[in-house]
């Protein structure tokens, strides 16, 4: 039998991402095709009688590490842990969810087990046994694909890039705990400050309504943050309208803000320059309003509607409304 | 150019000077042609730099990392800052990774820092908030966007940036932690399709949502 695959299953507030699920039916499928075993890491408080919920998702053991002092992500203390269980199981792949915890985590144990890390991945392969990881570089204009020098391979996952998929029947994995003792650290992790809006963050939201410099100014939202409640969505914008200090830093996707992969992006009022299209480009369906028909975002919506934002977005929600029978 | 993460960090580094005093010190690995990034650097507040010179190192982010940390352990510091990732690769990798192999706390994704009694708090941004970290100092920073805007350089400091002193040495080699097996380009979009005009296209488009894409 391999050496198994070891995936961190990410939790915030007790609960687990769903980048986390993701993660663990990605490591099923790898170890399916290895014959190794998938083990499940979880670091956190309060988790441990949800542990078993990763059986779902395939995993057939979980390493759990419960403590107060683990509520909130701090690097010594998370390395630590990490690198215990990677001392347990000597993994041969480990999987890691691209988030701000995983982004952080991901080099800093592969420096100290001498091996090199696949950031951002949007697809991984086996090729005769050899990890071979995807990755959008360069604003998206290219996909590399990358083998990691060393052992374990690491690779963090773009969150809503890989489907998270139950599994049928579910695994039945055995849970054991590991002892957790609090090492020194210079860093004191003192709280965590929700964003005022405590909205859903971009990249775990599956439908997102997006508005840019078309919106005209930040009190011009408020349609898109109705659409965005009868859709269930969350607003985002452009780097336009964030530089012009319309909407927060927190709130823009593309090159130096958020990447998306939503179900759904509703762009309204945004050109589509290249900023823009690298951190939205692999939504699954994207949907265009704007009133310049030149405008670049026509030419790879798969929906486009040339308009003027303030007819067309009201319209649109009147119409959502009777969809989702909210009238 | 510079790359924008570290355009933040360069000039947090120069706030951090103008406020409480110390020396920011620019360093590069790259080519020859990185003397005009470095120039620029110095143009916009660092007092001196660092050139680790080589046309052939290898774009990778574990063996930058060493390279960096192998120079640094040798100066004397309190505050490391990196962009949180570079724009070409986007591998988010090399603060962290010098960190750890100096062995100072890093705190990554930093949209805040603020410097008190020998002591840094950084607020890191994070999903739906953000997260206020302490540590002790010397600390390493990796930076997010707005943490600071950057300043223009002038003509007069473009000029003076030329007399300010470059150390110019080469890098230890090391070797990459990944090696590129393939680049493709990325499988195209179906091109855009524009289904109408103004209020009248829009139950056309949900019904195309609903029956033909069938994500709503």
């Amino acid at each position: 039998m391999s050496a198994p695959v070891l995936v961190f299953a990410e939790s915030f507030g007790s609960r687990f991402r769903r980048a986390a699920f993701e993660a663990v039916t990605e490591g099923r499928r790898l170890a399916d095709i290895t014959g190794a075993e998938e083990r499940a890491l979880v670091i956190g408080q309060g988790l441990k009688e949800k542990a078993g919920e990763l059986g779902k998702y395939g995993a057939d053991r979980i390493l759990v590490a419960d403590d107060p002092a683990l509520a909130l992500f701090h690097p010594d203390y998370y390395r630590q842990i990490m690198l215990e269980a990677v001392k347990k199981c000597s993994p041969s792949i480990i999987l890691i969810p691209a988030t701000s915890t995983g982004k952080d985590l991901a080099p800093r144990i592969a420096v100290h087990l001498n091996t090199g890390v696949a950031s951002e991945c949007t697809q991984l392969d086996l090729q005769n046994g050899e990890l071979i990881a995807t990755r959008p570089a360069y604003a998206g204009k290219v996909l590399l694909k990358v083998k990691i020098n060393g052992t374990p391979k690491i690779a963090s996952l773009r969150p809503n890039v890989f489907t998270a998929k139950e599994k049928s029947p579910p695994s039945n994995p055995s849970v054991e705990s590991l002892t957790f003792e609090k090492p020194d650290s210079r860093m004191v992790v003192k709280e965590f400050v929700a964003h005022v809006s405590k909205k859903m963050d971009l990249t775990e939201a599956s439908i997102i309504i997006s508005g840019g410099r078309g919106m005209g100014g930040p009190e011009n939202y408020k349609i898109l943050d109705e659409l965005a409640e009868v859709m269930g969505g969350v607003v985002g914008a452009s780097r336009a309208s964030v530089d012009a200090g319309w909407r927060p830093h927190s709130d823009q996707v593309g090159q130096t803000g958020r990447t998306v992969s939503p179900t759904l992006y509703i762009a309204c009022g945004i050109s589509g320059a290249i900023q823009h299209r690298v951190g939205m480009v692999d939504s699954k369906v994207i949907v265009a309003i704007n009133k310049d028909p030149e405008a670049p975002i026509f030419s790879f919506a798969d929906y486009g509607i040339v308009g003027d934002v303030f007819e067309v977005v009201p319209a649109l929600i009147q119409e959502m409304r009777k969809f989702y029978g909210k009238t | 150019m510079i790359n924008p993460y570290e355009e933040y960090a360069l000039e947090q580094g120069v706030q951090l000077k103008e406020k409480h005093g110390g020396e920011v010190t620019v360093l590069t690995l790259g080519p020859e042609k990185s003397t005009q990034v470095i120039l620029k650097a110095l143009a916009l507040g660092a007092d001196k730099a660092i050139h680790l010179k080589s046309d052939s190192f290898p774009d990778d982010p574990s063996a930058i990392a060493h390279a960096i940390a192998d120079e640094v352990k040798s100066l004397e510091f309190d505050i490391l800052l990196f962009g949180k990732k570079g724009v070409d690769d986007d591998n988010h990798q090399v603060g962290q990774m010098v960190s750890e192999l100096l062995g100072v706390p890093c705190v990554t994704q930093v949209v805040n820092l603020d410097l008190s009694d020998g002591k840094a708090v950084a607020h890191r941004e994070v999903e739906g908030g953000s997260l206020v970290v302490e540590t002790a100092l010397p600390a390493a920073f990796t930076t997010e966007k707005d943490l600071v805007v950057p300043r223009y350089a002038s003509l007069r400091e473009l000029v003076a940036a030329r007399k300010k002193p470059i150390h110019v040495k080469e890098p230890k080699y090391y070797a990459p932690g990944l090696g590129t097996v393939f680049v493709q380009y990325p499988p195209l979009r179906p091109p855009g399709r524009i289904i109408g005009k103004g209020v009248e296209a829009v139950p056309v488009l949900v019904k195309l949502l609903h029956e033909e894409a069938k994500v709503i």
